[in-house]
């Protein structure tokens, strides 16, 4: 795949605090890209730097290899894009006014302006309301609108910012499927700024964690899943558990690393003495009572029960705090309940090492 | 209470005969308030949208300024044309002292504060992500302009109306610098003014049930305003 857009040496400075900091990104032709973070991470003045919306205040752009704003005219880069908000932000206009507004913009006119426009609200399922007035539609119909009227200038990078954060579960659902189709469909490159990551594992081909303005990894969704940098990263993605350890010992395939009074297998590589983070998510925790001794089987206290919908969070102290999500039938069946002993079995090829010492920088190009 | 009642009941005579002293009186009025608006319109909308779209050093003190204009009294406005205006004034050799020229000076003075000031709160009150927006679909800046005020229309309009609704019936300016000379410079309320100073209530109240007439339409147009929501 290609590259349509680059970003080099990017930093953004707003009243004196430093917003984005980003060394480089590449963005290939026909990816989505997602990028997520807590709030205040940056993404959406990343999002805003990367679409020329606001100049950010070093660093070059590079749309299919050419500099945003010396080689490349910014108002015809930006003729190129399609921009979702979180806040539909439509015209006091009808829906069929909205959808056609991009396409207006650029001098397009009449009998072309509705087919583009009639397909668009056909590919949203929106035709029905063509005629009704924005200021009549519900929260869903009006993000359906706004995402119409961004594929209707068929852009060649969409940006979509928080696009489903003020909706309610049945409805993201179902626009979520819906954007997934019309990408399939389209192949247009997308980048898109979310804290929810089930929807950036969802729709994604790369995921960017960004923390305090920084990318701090970029990679597969289920790269920085499972194989998280660092901590930060590591309870992004749901790595309930990290637990701070140094190396002790090494078998075949596997280290032992010690962890308060415990001692931990875990898959991979390692120099004894060396200092780790152990990142486990708590679906790869094992609950089982009675107690059976083995290796990497910890026995310990019921701390606290959560209930999580379909899941239950278990809050194990073993020697070391631990988290573990068991189904409902799961607590039922081996009748758990708070302050109550049990063993939670960990596999040590479950278990992620984050190497502390001498440790790579995250590597933000790919 | 009969002085008033039979007073009601001329007025009504005179309106519904289409008296046309009364017709007269009204439709110079709108002449000049309407030309005076138009004035404000102008100068008022296209500051007040640059003042709400960009930032400059000193924006809140010019902000500042402008909703003190709302609050002008006529008089003062009254005052100070008229001195512009006289004879070894300032201004004094356009000699347009007591003439429709200089109410409609007066009353633009008036009205343009009022329309700039409103304009400038429709502007700011349109979501601030909405610029992105429109300049995310691709728009130049006049277009992203030109779509923003498309936007604040009604808002607009009724800063528009609020600027009508000031000059139509203000008193103070237009008889310092207008005169009240009759079927030259004489408009409903200094003729209102008059009238009642003469005792005619009969034309007096007729006068002012026009002023009233105006006063439930423009605030009509207002109200609606108000109450209409924005899109999502």
């Amino acid at each position: 795949m290609k590259n349509i857009l680059e970003a080099r040496n990017l930093k953004t400075i707003r009243g004196g605090s430093l917003l984005v900091d980003v060394p480089g990104i590449v963005i290939l032709e026909g990816e989505t890209l997602s990028i997520i973070g807590p709030n205040g991470a940056g993404k959406t003045t990343l999002l805003q730097a990367l679409s020329f919306l606001m100049k950010p205040s070093t660093g070059e752009i590079l749309f299919r290899g050419k500099a945003v704003g010396a080689e490349q005219r910014i108002l015809e880069y930006r003729r190129r894009l399609a921009m979702v908000f979180q806040e539909p932000l439509l015209f006091d206009t009808t829906v069929f006014g909205n959808v056609a507004s991009g396409l207006k913009i650029r001098g397009l006119r009449g009998a072309e302006v509705r087919r583009i426009v009639e397909a668009q609200l056909e590919r949203f399922g929106i035709t029905p309301l063509r005629d009704r007035s924005a200021r009549t539609l519900s929260g869903g119909e009006a993000q359906r609108v706004s995402l119409a009227r961004a594929f209707a200038i068929s852009p060649e990078i969409l940006f979509l910012d928080e696009p489903f954060a003020a909706l309610d579960p049945p409805t993201r659902e179902a626009i979520v499927t819906d954007l997934e189709r019309v990408l399939a469909e389209t192949k247009t490159t997308t980048i898109m700024a979310t804290h929810d990551r089930n929807e950036a594992l969802r729709l994604s081909n790369r995921i960017a964690v960004m923390e305090g303005g920084r990318i701090a990894q970029v990679d597969r969704p289920a790269v920085v899943l499972n194989q998280p940098v660092d901590e930060f990263v590591a309870s992004f993605v749901g790595m309930e558990t990290i637990l701070e350890g140094e190396v002790r010992d090494l078998t075949e395939n596997a280290i032992i690393v010690r962890v308060n009074e415990s001692e931990i297998e875990v898959a991979g590589r390692g120099n004894p003495g060396e200092r780790m983070a152990l990142c486990i998510r708590p679906e790869n925790v094992t609950l089982s009572v009675p107690y059976r001794s083995a290796r990497n089987v910890f026995r310990g206290r019921i701390m606290k029960i959560t209930p999580l919908g379909f899941f239950l969070r278990v809050e194990i102290s073993c020697g070391f705090p631990l988290v573990a999500y068991i189904t409902i039938r799961g607590l039922e069946d081996l009748a758990l309940q708070e302050g109550i002993e049990v063993s939670a079995t960990l596999k040590a090829s479950a278990i992620h090492a984050i190497h502390k010492d001498g440790r790579e920088q995250a590597n933000c190009t790919r | 209470m009969d002085i008033l009642f039979e007073g009601i009941r001329q007025a009504f005579f005179l309106l519904v005969t289409f008296d046309p002293e009364v017709l007269g009186i009204t439709w110079f009025s709108l002449k000049v308030s309407g030309t005076a608006t138009l004035i404000s319109v102008f100068l008022g909308m296209s500051i007040g949208t640059v003042v709400a779209l960009t930032q400059f050093p000193g924006r809140k003190f010019v902000v500042s300024l402008i909703n003190t204009g709302m609050a002008l009294p006529p008089v003062v406005v009254g005052l100070f044309v008229t001195i512009f205006l006289w004879r070894n004034g300032p201004l004094g050799f356009l000699e347009i002292l007591y003439t429709p020229a200089a109410m409609i000076l007066a009353q633009a003075i008036i009205a343009t504060p009022i329309v700039m000031g409103i304009s400038l709160a429709a502007m700011q009150q349109l979501p601030k992500k909405l610029r992105l927006q429109v300049l995310g679909l691709g728009a130049t800046r006049l277009q992203m302009v030109r779509i923003l005020i498309r936007e604040a229309r009604l808002p607009l309009l009724a800063a528009v109306m609020a600027g009508f609704g000031g000059v139509i019936s203000e008193v103070g300016a237009s008889i310092m610098v207008g005169g009240n000379i009759k079927g030259y410079t004489r408009v409903l309320t200094t003729a209102t003014v008059m009238e009642t100073s003469r005792g005619n209530f009969d034309i007096a109240i007729a006068l002012g049930l026009i002023l009233l007439l105006f006063a439930f339409i423009i605030n009509l147009v207002l109200t609606t305003v108000q109450q209409r929501e924005r899109p999502r």
